[in-house]
């Protein structure tokens, strides 16, 4: 396509002229303030924020396209004084009602309006007199601070719930739910991550993180998930993509963990039982197609809108739930630690895991596996309130239990479980490692992908979806067709766990595109790229499972599934 | 009657909805345009303050008004046709609406009656394409507009009961170049009058004999939206907008008036773009304050709603205020 030239500000810019005046400032990082546009979404140009002026007029940037020789300032005294004036409007009483401000973590919004000189206290929000409302105990939003951008609404629509709505009319606008009792959320955080002012937020869990970090009986152990370490450099201001796992050990010894181990490690361990499942009902007879659950907001839509496909889930448990389990089982074992005395703390990109550590059906001889689950953003407050400058750190290792294979760095990304368990599959079902392990055909950032794999003298059909909407019209399709496909992956959000609730806002396609790079990139440099061949899990299985009883075992590595009711 | 187009272009018609879209190009634009079926939508919402010519018009002509909706179809080939109806007008006029979409069923067009909430909003008109589809009742980003993707995206005619009712009289080559007019105050004989469109408006009310007695000023085209005049400045203007003439007194005060506009645009607000949903509210907030009125904070609300608001509704804010403290209070903020 060819390109053509506006000036923002008097700076030549060449740009495509399918974009708007607002994308192309964000593209070249100048910086023009916005609560309502996110580049995946409808354009909705109602928070009047994005003001430029152009021939003397004051317009909105978003719905401004692009056209060759265009001038825009972003910055002229007349939109000084709109800009102001509707900042003002649209913040008031933000640092009040924003739950960062309140308890003094940082707040991208608090930053923007120190920037642009708000008060937020000119104007007083008019009293909306709901209370906040929970998400399980996933995520929570006070209509109260909601400033009516939309943004989480469309999200929720688009992943294929709508659960969430506007209501009311003029400044009584605020978010609310859907009351349909077929409707319910599924914990995915979406709208958590698509929310400016943090009025839709994970429930936060930084203070029982650091009273674990303080308490001396405990030994508390760090665990982060594959996606963590390719997002969470953004909030420190680091390019999309940029791998900061090194950097993240030692920070996490730095906020005073005892041990530094990694759900990656986890990742393995629900490979090697899935993949041994996948054969198993392949081989046997089971029931097919297989479907992925190591994602708690897919589990919960299919328990909730599908619970006839339960049978089909696999009943491997998730890589958060193994390695905690597998921590404070058989690594207390060897480490002769108390289990009681161990607090699991798992960093996720993802809301939906707060809500999966919290299943009474996952407690093995009455605990937890995982204790406390910070989000990326979390993980990225309590990083800067502690002043731990992460993007600096000297890179640090992990601890020798927590060490994986490249089949658990790609769990992150949308295709990866399937990815992970063909690798494995192959060598359960035909006894041979497989040589070529990459499987672009479930790469990418794709909604649906489709593949036949040859695994010995059989080719199996395999799908990978990513967000729910598509996830029912798979399931349809498997009523339709029941021997249409062997095995499935489904994730709740888009692009997978990387793209999850929990991530650094904005979380844009493109962003998560370039995440999902970093995580391949992880998989390239791993000597061991499959599970089974995990030197740490082989120990796990071979030394420990293969020795205690089958039902036991079971609490460690399986679980379950029934239907679900509102709200449960 | 295929030269329908050319006679509504002759006579200059221009919809009465308060924008003044010349209407002969708003159907050649429709019948252009791609898609089927195409629609036509006549909207009786009259949201806005001093307005009630619609009902009078549904009332007293509502052959005229299907008449001129039927021209229309013809006109773009269509056979489907939404009526938008203020919920409280149905109830006084379903009965022979009842009847005259009988009446045209039995000819093969199809009529849908949408009642709406009574609301400003509705007046705008893809705020009411929304409500119609079931959406929320907000204005749509322009472009594309309702002449290419209208009702449910098709091409779609929406037009006032009045420039319908003024289609229906051209095509019967009655037209005489006059529009409703609303008089609304302390006057003689408040009502609806059918008066040439380029009256003076002293003449408007002396003719209707209203002309106060009092000294007083006037709201034209719209109670809540329409610009302000003194008594002195009417023998230049004519009717203009919606076609309401609102009589105030000169003791009316400051802060009664400040207070009616305010309030309606607080509770008016659809709530979608900030400077109006937030701006409506902190003005109705800032005119309840006792104390001297706060000319600097209002006005600062008013120009920000008036140039960056989304939609009508918010940007015509600053049409009553200023032109009240220019010609009224003749006063510099």
């Amino acid at each position: 396509m060819k390109k053509i030239q506006i000036k923002i500000d008097g700076k030549k810019i060449l740009c495509n002229p399918e974009q708007s005046v607002l994308q192309v400032a964000i593209d070249n990082k100048i910086d023009i303030p916005h609560f309502c546009y996110h580049e995946d979404l409808p354009i909705d140009a109602h928070c009047r924020a994005c003001l430029v002026e152009v021939n003397k007029k004051v317009v909105t940037s978003c719905n401004l396209k692009v056209e060759s020789g265009l001038s825009v300032l972003t910055d002229s005294p007349k939109v000084r004084k709109l800009r102001n004036e509707n900042l003002e409007l649209l913040l008031a009483d933000h640092k009040k009602l924003c739950k960062n401000c309140k308890v003094g973590y940082y707040c991208k919004t608090a930053a923007l309006m120190r920037k642009y000189r708000i008060s937020g206290t000119k104007y007083h929000r008019k009293p909306i007199n709901k209370p906040v409302h929970k998400l399980g105990c996933a995520a929570e939003f006070d209509p109260q601070a909601c400033i009516s951008c939309g943004k989480c609404v469309e999200m929720c629509e688009k992943i294929g719930i709508g659960f969430l709505k506007l209501e009311g009319k003029g400044a009584d606008s605020h978010l609310t739910y859907n009351c349909d009792p077929e409707v319910d959320c599924i914990y995915c955080g979406q709208c958590t991550v698509h929310c400016p002012v943090a009025a839709v937020h994970e429930q936060n869990e930084i203070k029982d993180v650091e009273a674990a970090l303080r308490d001396k009986d405990k030994i508390v152990i760090a665990q982060m998930a594959p996606s963590v370490r390719a997002s969470i450099g953004e909030e420190f201001g680091l390019e999309p993509g940029s791998n900061m796992e090194a950097q993240m050990y030692t920070a996490l010894r730095k906020l005073g963990f005892d041990y530094i181990f990694d759900v990656n490690m986890g990742a393995d361990i629900t490979t090697y039982v899935e993949a041994t499942e996948l054969a198993e009902r392949i081989k046997k007879g089971g029931v097919l197609p297989m479907f992925t659950s190591c994602c708690p907001g897919w589990v919960k839509y299919a328990e909730f809108y599908h619970p006839e496909i339960l049978p089909n889930l696999t009943t491997s448990r998730s890589p958060q739930i193994h390695s905690g389990g597998a921590y404070k089982t058989w690594w207390a074992k060897k480490m002769k630690i108390k289990p009681k005395k161990i607090v699991v703390v798992s960093f996720m990109p993802c809301t939906s895991k707060k809500y999966e550590a919290k299943f009474e059906k996952l407690k093995i001889k009455g605990m937890f596996p995982v204790d406390h689950v910070l989000t990326t953003r979390e993980t990225a407050s309590l990083l800067k309130k502690r002043k731990i400058d992460l993007p600096n750190l000297e890179p640090g290792k992990v601890d020798s239990y927590g060490e994986y294979s490249g089949a658990a760095a790609i769990y992150g990304a949308s295709g990866g479980v399937m990815e992970s368990a063909l690798r494995s599959a192959y060598f359960f079902i035909t006894g041979k490692e497989l040589k070529e392990v990459k499987f672009k055909e479930v790469r990418g950032m794709k909604y649906v992908k489709e593949a036949k794999i040859r695994i010995g003298r059989k080719v199996i059909n395999v799908a990978v979806c990513a967000m729910a909407k598509n996830a029912g019209n798979l399931i349809e399709e498997v009523k339709k067709h029941p021997n249409k496909y062997h095995y499935i992956e489904v994730m709740a959000c888009p692009g997978g766990c990387i793209g999850g609730g929990g991530q650094p806002i904005p979380s844009t396609e493109r962003i998560i595109a370039e995440r999902i790079k970093a995580l391949y990139k992880i998989d390239n440099k791993c000597k061991v790229r499959k599970a089974h061949l995990n030197p740490v899990v082989q120990d796990f299985f071979d030394n420990y499972i293969a020795k205690i009883s089958k039902r036991k075992a079971s609490k460690i590595l399986h679980t379950s599934y029934k239907k679900k009711k509102k709200f449960e | 009657m295929n030269n329908i187009i050319d006679k509504i272009e002759e006579a200059n018609l221009i919809g009465r909805g308060g924008a003044g879209f010349p209407t002969a190009r708003k159907w050649r634009m429709v019948k252009e345009a791609e898609g089927s079926p195409k629609y036509v939508v006549s909207n009786a919402s009259e949201g806005e303050l001093g307005l009630h010519k619609d009902i009078h018009i549904l009332k007293k002509y509502p052959e005229m008004v299907f008449k001129g909706m039927v021209l229309a179809m013809d006109y773009i080939g269509t056979k489907e046709a939404y009526f938008n109806f203020n919920e409280k007008y149905y109830l006084l006029v379903k009965w022979k609406i009842r009847r005259l979409i009988k009446k045209y069923n039995k000819l093969g067009y199809n009529f849908t009656v949408y009642q709406e909430h009574p609301s400003y909003i509705g007046g705008e008109e893809t705020a009411l394409l929304n409500a119609i589809e079931g959406k929320k009742v907000q204005p749509r980003s322009k472009p594309p507009y309702p002449v290419v993707c209208g009702l449910f995206c098709k091409p779609t005619i929406i037009n006032n009961i009045e420039t319908f009712f003024n289609v229906a009289q051209v095509a019967e080559g009655k037209y005489e170049k006059k529009r409703f007019c609303c008089i609304n105050g302390p006057v003689r004989k408040p009502g609806v009058y059918h008066v040439p469109e380029d009256m003076k408006l002293d003449e408007v009310l002396k003719s209707t004999k209203n002309w106060p007695k009092f000294k007083f000023f006037v709201q034209v085209g719209g109670s809540s939206s329409g610009p302000v005049y003194h008594y002195n400045q009417l023998h230049k203007q004519i009717l203009s907008g919606a076609g309401s003439l609102e009589v105030y007194p000169a003791t009316t005060t400051p802060r009664e008036i400040l207070t009616k506009w305010f309030k309606f645009y607080a509770e008016e607000s659809c709530g979608k773009c900030t400077p109006c949903r937030e701006g409506s509210y902190q003005l109705y907030e800032l005119i309840k304050k006792s104390g001297a009125i706060k000319w600097k904070e209002i006005m600062q609300i008013v120009e920000t709603m008036e140039k960056t608001s989304f939609c009508g509704l918010g940007y015509s804010i600053g049409k009553p205020v200023k032109s009240y403290l220019k010609n009224v209070l003749k006063k510099k903020i």
